[in-house]
């Protein structure tokens, strides 16, 4: 009984915390976004090389892409090996939808992503059901069929040529894509725009039901939640986010090209994720930015690039155990625990 | 009430629950024993969902449940604490009751608020306070003790506010000392929360001591129902389970 009265004392204190700690995060959240994008936009003023623009443009589509690819993998434990079909998706459907019908690109935009929702909402509605190795594979032989279908639907999408020509980008609301700026503000919107909306998803409670759903699924389901239609959802919505990063993609190449669809992408996700890591939230834009930097610097100095990314996953993989934002939240959980009790 | 009617579940040709018929009524506190592979856990397991019965009823105020899948039973109000603690390792003890309360609440797919939402507070902070876990909210389930991780598991059963609260051996793993403090805070939420409880266990003393009935299961039949006295007289469960006084210490 003492020991029950003993802890009324710190309920008390923390009682009124709940409400104005979650109001706090989100704006938060939001003001890091702001300040976010107005640094990268600010940045054609500085700078007027047109390589770093492209290249926060490409962190931009990958960026979306890896970090959807952590809502699966980090927050729900759902190991997707063909994640990249829903980018090869978007860039196509983009594409297509500009190059035959001739709408808005907002309508494209949207279009778009209600596609790739239904594609995924029909290949999730097969794959969430299994479990670990099953789904992984699983997923990738969807990957290995959207892929193969490009590829032979040539009159449509030109197959291994691709979709050439290049996309028709007409202004709207001012914006002109064609131009680079415009195209590198845009991009840099989505990107934190997508990162924000994200970020909701994963501090919502929807999010800790994924937490759940990934250390105990089973134990969620005798809580009483549907697990199946959580993974459903949560595959769906990385699915879209995924699609506004292979549109960013071909909205920057003008075209798309079966390689946005093939598993070597989902295999890069896979890779961005271990670089940066999954425990935390940019964790896997921070491997974005590592990895199209590795790409960008070793393949100028060697061809064998494949070995020197790989030595690097290896040490990430094998040396740390962990990527590169796990280890240092570890490092600065510890130095916090050992300079202070944790509240 | 709780009514099992008939309840039967073979494994290939054995019978791991045959022709099971019980009732519990609300508020009782009852014990279920029986020797390793008596069918103590299946049943539980038929109740909860996650067997499907191959016959027979398990009506919950009249409504039959059986056959339905857990998250429909949880949510008709029959929750359950397993006996290896089934918890989030990943999540501090305060965020499990918070997510649980939400997901009880049918707020678990909510999308645009935040985590944690404020009308879940109170009902986990009552949950952590019944069990003794609130001055260590903020520990992450995977750190606590043994025994507090069976503490967290019942929680989460207990914050859902079930009618029937179902324990599968609360008391295992733990050490002489820690089962009694465990099987007091057991009868302590039965007579606070006045709820249905139905626990399984091993410690014959423990379950003669606290639980004023008993089922004995053996090969997926029931032995014997009654009270302590009764159980500990009836022929058949001296003959199939306890044996001679010896025998049932040896058991303990």
């Amino acid at each position: 009984m003492t020991e029950l009265q003993a802890e009324r004392t710190p309920e008390t204190l923390s009682a009124p915390r709940i409400e104005t700690r979650s109001f706090r995060s989100r704006y938060l959240d939001v003001l890091i976004a702001l300040v976010a994008f107005a640094v990268l936009a600010a940045l054609p003023l500085f700078f007027g090389s047109k390589a770093l623009l492209d290249f926060v443009i490409r962190c931009s589509a990958f960026g979306l892409f890896a970090t959807s690819l952590n809502l699966l993998v980090g927050y729900t434990g759902m190991i997707s090996f063909g994640h990249g079909m829903f980018f090869g998706l978007g860039a196509y459907g983009f594409g297509l939808l500009m190059q035959r019908t001739g709408v808005p690109i907002p309508v494209a935009f949207v279009a778009t992503l209600l596609i790739t929702a239904v594609v995924a909402a029909i290949i999730g509605a097969i794959c969430v059901r299994l479990k670990e190795i099953y789904f992984a594979f699983v997923t990738l032989a969807f990957q290995m069929l959207i892929h193969s279908t490009i590829l032979t639907w040539t009159s449509l999408t030109g197959g291994d040529q691709g979709l050439r020509g290049g996309i028709p980008r007409p202004a709207f609301l001012g914006i002109d894509l064609a131009n680079h700026v415009h195209l590198y503000i845009t991009s840099c919107a989505l990107l934190v725009l997508g990162l924000l909306l994200m970020r909701q998803i994963a501090q919502s409670p929807f999010g800790y039901t994924l937490r759940m759903i990934r250390d105990n699924a089973r134990r969620a389901s005798f809580i009483g939640i549907d697990v199946w239609r959580a993974k459903l959802t949560v595959f769906v919505l990385a699915a879209l986010f995924a699609s506004t990063g292979g549109m960013v993609m071909a909205m920057f190449v003008s075209g798309a090209y079966p390689e946005f669809a093939y598993w070597t992408i989902s295999g890069e996700g896979i890779f961005i994720n271990m670089l940066g890591g999954v425990t935390t939230f940019l964790g896997p834009m921070v491997g974005t930015v590592l990895l199209l930097n590795l790409n960008d610097t070793v393949t100028r100095f060697t061809e064998y690039h494949g070995i020197v990314l790989g030595v690097v996953i290896l040490f990430f993989a094998i040396g740390l155990r962990k990527g590169l934002m796990d280890y240092v939240l570890e490092w600065y959980t510890q130095r916090r625990d050992g300079s202070g009790e944790r509240g | 009430m709780l009514d099992i009617r008939g309840l039967s579940k073979s494994f290939g040709g054995v019978k791991a629950t045959d022709n099971v018929s019980l009732d519990f009524a609300d508020g009782s506190l009852t014990a279920v024993i029986g020797p390793n592979g008596a069918g103590k856990s299946t049943f539980f397991n038929l109740i909860t969902g996650a067997l499907r019965p191959d016959s027979g009823e398990v009506l919950l105020d009249g409504i039959d449940l059986a056959g339905k899948s857990p998250p429909e039973i949880v949510r008709h109000g029959i929750g359950r604490a397993f006996q290896v603690a089934s918890i989030f390792p990943s999540l501090t003890v305060q965020e499990t009751m918070l997510a649980a309360v939400c997901a009880d609440q049918r707020r678990s797919t909510v999308l645009h608020r935040r985590f944690p939402l404020a009308e879940t507070r109170d009902r986990a902070e009552h949950a952590m306070e019944l069990l003794g876990l609130a001055n260590k909210r903020h520990r992450t389930a995977a750190t606590l003790s043994h025994g507090d991780q069976k503490l967290l598991d019942i929680a989460l059963a207990l914050v859902l506010d079930p009618k029937v609260l179902l324990l599968d051996e609360p008391t295992a793993g733990m050490g002489t000392e820690e089962r009694w403090r465990m099987i007091d805070k057991v009868r302590e939420l039965w007579e606070t929360q006045k709820i249905t409880v139905v626990f399984i266990e091993h410690d014959m003393d423990i379950v003669f001591k606290i639980a004023p009935r008993i089922v004995v299961l053996c090969y997926g039949r029931i032995l014997a129902t009654g009270t302590p006295d009764a159980i500990r007289r009836d022929e058949a469960v001296i003959d199939a389970y306890l044996g001679t006084e010896e025998h049932a210490e040896a058991v303990t």
